[in-house]
């Protein structure tokens, strides 16, 4: 929205300044969408998502709800598998409201038409509905598996905003690793690295490679870090 | 479920809780040592200890929520915490305090931590809120959020939150905290009613005025350990009776006395106080076997016998605050 509002009162965004896509908003309101969605990717959604996932058992280790869920009971596995079903739930329905949000301001502040694709080809605006739903799913996949972190870190602590800080930390080291050329061999171990690959989701057809890579990546962080959230979580002892 | 009154009951003569060898330690500290607590069906039973004695620890440890560096937990005949899915559902619990979402009502908090249970009923959740809501007179409250309640509803809120399904055994960590005296006393009627109900009532307190008014039976744990327990009436009687008499005829008395076998106590405070009717005299009545002590009415014919003028007198069983105080030790030094 934000961006939207922006573009608009300056209106004249010189071409190839500023992100990728930011240029053609003028000409095509739909691009709102995918500039809100790809600025938000590495700094806002981290941020949020960093928020929910620390909060998870450390928010109501602090508020002492912890110790009435485990005594209703709730089972510390089920618990556990809840809560982050309740961060993944939000990984998939932030992206899709900044999206939706976005195409829909873009086009009720700029015109609306056919869009350009990044591989040369020209989709109709339903396309591109499509499309950013598929952008949406290719974020939340992205975020899986540093939900699992931020849920693996929450049970570490009683303090909330420590889960929080200490998971929007992991995720920034990551990405500033993932910027430095010498550490290359690291790169596709990163949860960050495809982050920002879903540029493939518009190109004409769709490349499915890095989703396909990506999924895995975070499959592999949520098996990790699910792992060590169960067993810290199992055979800790609830003191608040 | 339990029917019926206490002890009635085919699984009476089981225990409710059952602890062997209970400890805890944390790094180098040993909060609670080799606890072994044994709590009957149907019984209120009183767990008494000074701050930092290891109730709470304990509690925690008998629900499950934390593992115990060594010992065994048995809750209603189920080994804790191996077998919490079949247990927890039938145990109420209030742990250090009531804790709740504070942006929900007292109502919607209720509902959220019952619907928490994997067994719980969804069709029955609504009425069940409401019944237990009004068993501790918050019924009207009940859709205020629990940020504007007072320090005594968040207590009364977490008692209802014990008591929202049938339980077989309710655990009441401190239950009248930050209640008013009218409150206490609901609270005292409740769990009288609940035991009447055949539910066995496991009440951690440092209040001895409270325990003495509800319990059935009682336990006392100093630093860590389990230095006494029992039924109320045996632990009372574990400590010593005294003789309290009024004269005016102080030293005739004191050698009567002195013939029977019981010294009187030295003249200080309440020995020898003088009173309109004469001298107070209290002397230790010792309940030995061999010679056997003489029985109090005895003592009075003796008295009489002697020519002395018995103004006033009286058995008094020490309180159960002198037992607690002589079991945990005096002054403000909490348990290290």
């Amino acid at each position: 929205m934000l961006i939207a509002v922006a573009v608009k009162v300056s209106s004249a965004v010189p071409p190839g300044r500023g992100p990728a896509f930011l240029d053609r908003i003028t000409q095509n309101g739909l691009f709102v969408a995918f500039t809100a969605m790809l600025v938000s990717v590495p700094l806002f959604m981290p941020l949020a998502v960093g928020v929910v996932a620390g909060d998870t058992i450390a928010g109501e280790a602090s508020l002492g709800t912890l110790r009435y869920l485990l005594v209703a009971p709730a089972g510390r596995v089920r618990l556990l598998l809840v809560k982050y079903a309740g961060a993944v739930a939000f990984c998939i329905v932030a992206p899709l409201t900044i999206g939706l949000v976005g195409a829909a301001i873009g086009a009720a502040l700029f015109p609306v038409g056919p869009v350009t694709l990044l591989s040369g080809g020209v989709i109709q605006p339903a396309e591109a509905a499509v499309r950013i739903v598929l952008i949406a799913a290719y974020i939340a996949v992205s975020l899986a598996g540093l939900s699992a972190i931020g849920l693996f870190l929450s049970t570490m602590t009683v303090v909330p905003v420590g889960a929080m800080a200490a998971t929007v930390v992991v995720s920034v080291v990551s990405e500033v690793l993932d910027q430095l050329a010498q550490l290359e061999w690291l790169h596709p171990w990163l949860f960050s690295h495809y982050w920002l690959g879903f540029g493939d989701m518009l190109r004409q057809p769709v490349l499915w490679d890095s989703f396909a890579a990506n999924g895995l990546l975070q499959a592999g962080y949520v098996a990790v870090f699910g792992a060590l959230a169960y067993g810290r979580f199992v055979t800790k002892d609830v003191l608040s | 479920m339990s029917t019926g009154l206490a002890g009635a009951g085919p699984a009476a003569a089981g225990l409710a809780i059952e602890t062997h060898g209970l400890s805890k330690r944390f790094g180098q500290q040993t909060a609670v040592d080799a606890v072994d607590l044994a709590v009957p069906h149907g019984a209120v039973f009183g767990f008494l200890g000074p701050n930092g004695s290891g109730k709470t620890t304990t509690i925690r440890m008998l629900l499950g929520l934390a593992a115990a560096s060594a010992g065994t937990v048995n809750l209603l005949g189920r080994q804790m915490p191996d077998e919490f899915h079949d247990v927890l559902p039938r145990v109420g619990a209030l742990v250090e305090g009531p804790a709740f979402y504070p942006f929900l009502s007292g109502a919607a908090n209720l509902h959220r931590l019952d619907a928490a249970g994997r067994h719980t009923v969804p069709a029955t959740r609504k009425a069940r809120v409401e019944r237990a809501l009004e068993r501790v007179g918050l019924e009207h409250a009940a859709r205020k959020r629990v940020h504007a309640y007072s320090l005594g509803m968040k207590q009364r809120l977490g008692i209802a939150n014990a008591l929202l399904s049938p339980r077989d055994l309710l655990v009441l960590d401190e239950p009248t905290n930050g209640l008013d005296p009218q409150g206490t006393r609901e609270v005292r009627n409740l769990v009288r009613s609940l035991a009447h109900e055949g539910t066995t009532v496991f009440v951690s307190s440092h209040l001895l005025a409270e325990v003495d008014q509800m319990c059935t039976h009682a336990a006392v744990m100093s630093a860590g350990k389990l230095v006494a327990q029992g039924p109320l009436a045996e632990l009372r009687q574990a400590g010593s009776t005294r003789l309290r008499l009024v004269t005016p005829d102080g030293g005739a008395a004191r050698r009567v006395l002195a013939r029977l076998g019981l010294p009187p106590a030295p003249v200080d405070g309440e020995s020898g106080k003088p009173s309109p009717d004469g001298e107070t005299i209290v002397a230790a009545l010792v309940t030995s076997v061999q010679p056997p002590a003489p029985l109090p009415e005895e003592v009075v014919a003796h008295l009489v016998q002697a020519g002395v003028r018995v103004r006033g007198f009286a058995v008094e069983r020490e309180s159960l605050e002198d037992r607690f105080v002589a079991l945990t030790g005096e002054g403000f030094d909490v348990a290290q």
